[in-house]
């Protein structure tokens, strides 16, 4: 009992100690020329602008393909796939990828869209290997979130003449949309912090410029041409501070590292706040 | 009797949960416009037997029909391989145990069989959802809260919610499975009341496991004991003087 | 079936099929599979693409050497290819996140599941889970920046980058991981089987010591073994704190490169595609996802297991 309680306060006051650590030296530098500045030679004049914009790119691009892919995987194993020896494989398979150490999906992104499909070290390559990275995290939300709905309403549906897909589209994702959204900010969240994949595909860490903006102000009014341009993201610019030998850029990456901690604290927490919400509200 | 009289017929019908046999050789028909109660213990197959009437079982792997169900007037096996089971539950629709609205408004759980036919015109939802309500006895109560939600409603009301949802699809045939099991006695009151009213307008199945309901609602009775059809006929016949030993066992509660 | 009732089959009147819908709703789901089917294409491509560039490089280096040579300096004229120093550095880091992690997490996962109140369970599991999800990066910084200095000052000879250091965050970055996964493990133990032991006259502790943990063995076990998994595929920690020199030592107070690291630094240099320097990540990479699937795979056989018992 006693000796639980002191392991419990020794993990939770190394993390305060370590988190107090980070604040005291970064804190000072977390200035509005900080966000809006681009990484510089000189550490005291240098910012994460470039590292910012390319991290809600990246995310875009991964948001816009691990969701409808994962979502649909997961609808398809949870309720259209037939008890066979192929759909076993299937869901062996995205335990395992789920285990899978993601400097592995940067490899495969580095062979796969850098150079066979010719992507480049873009921003496109970099949001599908963290969309590929955090697959298995919304597959398994969304089989969870499905799972939850009783029976009863499966069946509802169904005795009054509604097809499998009219029961899945009108019933099954909108009552578990909350339970899905939650794994997507938790998968988003991590895909957020991933340094690894982003380091073997080639990302740039000196980037003083911005990608080609998304909105035009002639027609058609958006453009794509961002998706393949040459980027750095957060957790690249603070690896890149962190390894300076210059205790000034150390306190930029405390900054750096500083602003990504909370990022992905407020997406887990909201997560694990819409969870807490959907618990208390669910009657069946 | 006249075969126009019939509603649906069931003619040797035998259903298997993969190797069991779970309805053995069943023979029996549904007058139409009456009411026909399926009693008998628990386990005795009356539930199976009701869902093989909309192919509820044909949402799991493993289940098997052999022999008829005729839906009249058209004369069609609803059991055949070449039978769309989602176009059986268009016009055999079911109430369930325990009510089951779906978390969205009152208004578009009676809607959603409509919608799921491809009605979109916003006039004809709102007078069908209004007539269903009434059918069931709602209106009165629901009339100035429609959207809101369904989960707000009393059990029982939630149940004639899921009423109004089935008879919104005007069904030839309408399927209760138990459907005052899990509702208190004036709940239940209230719900034997509109199945009998809702006797003129469909045709009517109905599972139950409480005889003195059966007698009280049913035109028709069958029973049912170990996937077996043991006795049908008449509902005052089975009650005050059943031919087989096995129900007049069961009605008298000397059974087991 | 009856004469009758096959003439009834092929007249199925208004009650038929209609084919716009059944097309419809073939076409969707074969489009759900293929979203199904693409994880396993994701499996397929890590594993062709690894063997792919592997093959290349095993036709410039044999298996032999590459197991048992001890230098790894692929880079250098006198290139070497022994995986030995990248599997020790691993291997010591690893170790010293698990003596960290797998205690602490136990004893955490004890605490939590069968001491601690009500109301600080509810908040520790959320805690752990918040901390779970810190990027690695930071984790990396608190090791090089925090703990590397804090050690030196009792241990003076500690180099700049070291094992040790690496090996210590890492250990403190997965007992959120462990102590979850162990906590999930004894919680699935039915209660009768606590009520059984009190009713014998056993303490709390007893219980949690003699039943609690014997019953959810095969959980724990899992939860082990994932957090092996995960320290041994850790990457940024020991890239940032361990240095990324290769170095066949079994000293935690040396700087030695991991698997991962190894990966890293190539990474940050401009290496040509094709060359042997770029096949050698992919070699690397290849060895480091044999290790892991074969902890992954273990891990998840036990925890299915203590999933079917109860």
């Amino acid at each position: 009992m006693i000796s639980g309680i002191l392991a419990l306060m020794v993990a939770v006051l190394t993390f305060i100690a370590l988190f107090a650590h980070m604040v005291l030296d970064g804190a000072p530098r977390l200035t509005w020329d900080f966000f809006t500045s681009f990484p510089s030679r000189r550490a005291e004049s240098a910012g994460i602008l470039s590292a910012w914009v390319g991290t809600t790119l990246v995310m875009l691009v991964t948001a816009f393909s691990a969701v409808p892919l994962g979502v649909a995987a997961g609808v398809y194993l949870e309720e259209y796939a037939p008890k066979n020896w192929f759909t076993e494989i299937i869901e062996i398979n995205v335990t395992n990828l789920a285990g899978v150490p993601s400097i592995i999906y940067g490899l495969l992104a580095l062979g796969m869209f850098v150079y066979q499909l010719g992507f480049g070290q873009s921003i496109l390559a970099a949001g599908l290997a963290l969309a590929l990275l955090i697959l298995p995290v919304v597959i398994v939300a969304t089989r969870e979130a499905i799972r939850s709905i009783p029976v009863a309403i499966r069946e509802g549906a169904y005795a009054l003449g509604a097809t499998k897909w009219q029961t899945v589209s009108d019933h099954l994702l909108p009552y578990s949309s909350a339970g899905i959204l939650t794994g997507i900010i938790i998968g988003l969240a991590r895909a957020i912090g991933e340094t690894a994949p982003i380091i073997t595909i080639g990302a740039l860490t000196f980037i003083a410029f911005l990608p080609p903006s998304p909105i035009k102000s002639e027609f058609p009014f958006v453009s794509f041409e961002w998706l393949t341009a040459p980027f750095t993201v957060m957790p690249i610019q603070m690896f890149n501070w962190v390894s300076r030998p210059e205790e000034a850029f150390q306190l930029n990456a405390a900054a750096a590292g500083l602003v990504l901690v909370v990022m992905t604290l407020a997406m887990n927490g909201l997560a694990i706040y819409l969870r807490y919400r959907m618990r208390k509200n669910i009657k069946w | 009797m006249d075969v126009m009289q019939y509603k649906s017929e069931v003619k040797s019908l035998n259903f298997y949960y993969g190797q069991f046999n779970a309805l053995k050789n069943i023979n029996m028909v549904l007058h139409d416009k009456k009411i026909t109660a399926l009693i008998g213990p628990s386990g005795c197959g009356k539930s199976t037997f009701l869902r093989c009437f909309n192919r509820m079982h044909d949402l799991y792997p493993g289940n098997n029909y052999q022999g008829e169900i005729i839906l009249h007037p058209d004369d069609v096996n609803i059991l055949a391989s070449n039978v769309d089971p989602i176009e059986v539950r268009m016009r055999i629709s079911m109430v369930f145990q325990k009510p089951n609205p779906f978390p969205k408004s009152i208004y578009e759980n009676v809607a959603y069989g409509l919608r799921v036919r491809g009605i979109k015109q916003r006039a004809i939802l709102d007078e069908r959802v209004e007539e269903a309500l009434r059918n069931s006895a709602l209106w009165e109560e629901v009339k100035d809260r429609q959207h809101d939600l369904a989960f707000n409603l009393s059990g029982g009301q939630q149940q004639r919610l899921c009423i109004a949802r089935a008879l919104a699809t005007d069904p030839e045939i309408l399927l209760f499975d138990e459907p005052t099991s899990a509702l208190d006695p004036i709940a239940t009151a209230s719900i034997e009341e509109l199945i009998t009213d809702l006797k003129s307008k469909v045709t009517i199945l109905i599972v139950t496991h409480n005889m003195q309901q059966a007698a009280r609602v049913s035109d028709y009775t069958a029973y049912m004991y170990l996937g077996e059809l043991i006795e049908f006929n008449v509902t005052d016949t089975i009650f005050i003087k059943p031919k087989n030993k096995q129900t007049e066992d069961y009605i008298t509660g000397r059974f087991g | 079936m009856t004469e009758e009732s096959r003439k009834r089959t092929v007249h199925a009147g208004k009650l038929g099929f209609s084919m716009r819908r059944r097309v419809r709703e073939k076409c969707i789901e074969a489009m759900l599979f293929a979203s199904a089917v693409l994880s396993v294409a994701i499996m397929l491509a890590i594993v062709v693409m690894l063997v792919k560039e592997s093959i290349v490089f095993f036709q410039h280096v044999s298996i032999w050497d590459f197991l048992t040579d001890t230098e790894w300096t692929p880079l250098f004229d006198n290139a070497h290819y022994g995986i030995l120093p990248l599997i020790s550095g691993t291997v010591v880091s690893s170790l010293i996140a698990l003596v960290v992690a797998l205690p602490l997490g136990t004893i955490i996962a004890i605490y939590l599941s069968e001491f601690a109140p009500f109301s600080v369970r509810e908040m520790a599991k959320p805690f752990l889970e918040l901390l779970g999800g810190i990027p690695t990066v930071v984790y990396g910084y608190f090791a090089l920046l925090f703990i590397t200095p804090l050690l030196q000052s009792i241990l003076p000879e500690l180099p700049g980058f070291s094992l040790l250091s690496a090996g210590l965050v890492m250990g403190i970055m997965i007992i959120p991981y462990v102590s979850s996964m162990t906590e999930d493990a004894m919680r699935a133990v039915p209660m009768n089987l606590r009520e059984g032991s009190y009713a014998m006259g056993a303490t709390r502790l007893q219980t949690a010591l003699r039943v609690v943990m014997p019953a959810a063995l095969s959980g724990i076990a899992a939860a082990y073994i994932l957090g092996i998994s995960r320290a041994v595929g850790e990457t940024m920690v020991v890239a940032i704190a361990a240095g990324m020199q290769p170095n066949l030592t079994w000293n935690p107070m040396e700087p030695a490169a991991t698997i991962t690291a190894y990966i890293v630094q190539v990474s940050l240099g401009d290496l040509p595609h094709g060359s042997i320097g770029y096949q050698t990540i992919f070699a690397a990479g290849l060895t480091l996802l044999l290790l892991t699937l074969v902890f992954n795979i273990i891990g998840h056989m036990l925890r299915k297991r203590y999933r079917e018992i109860y």
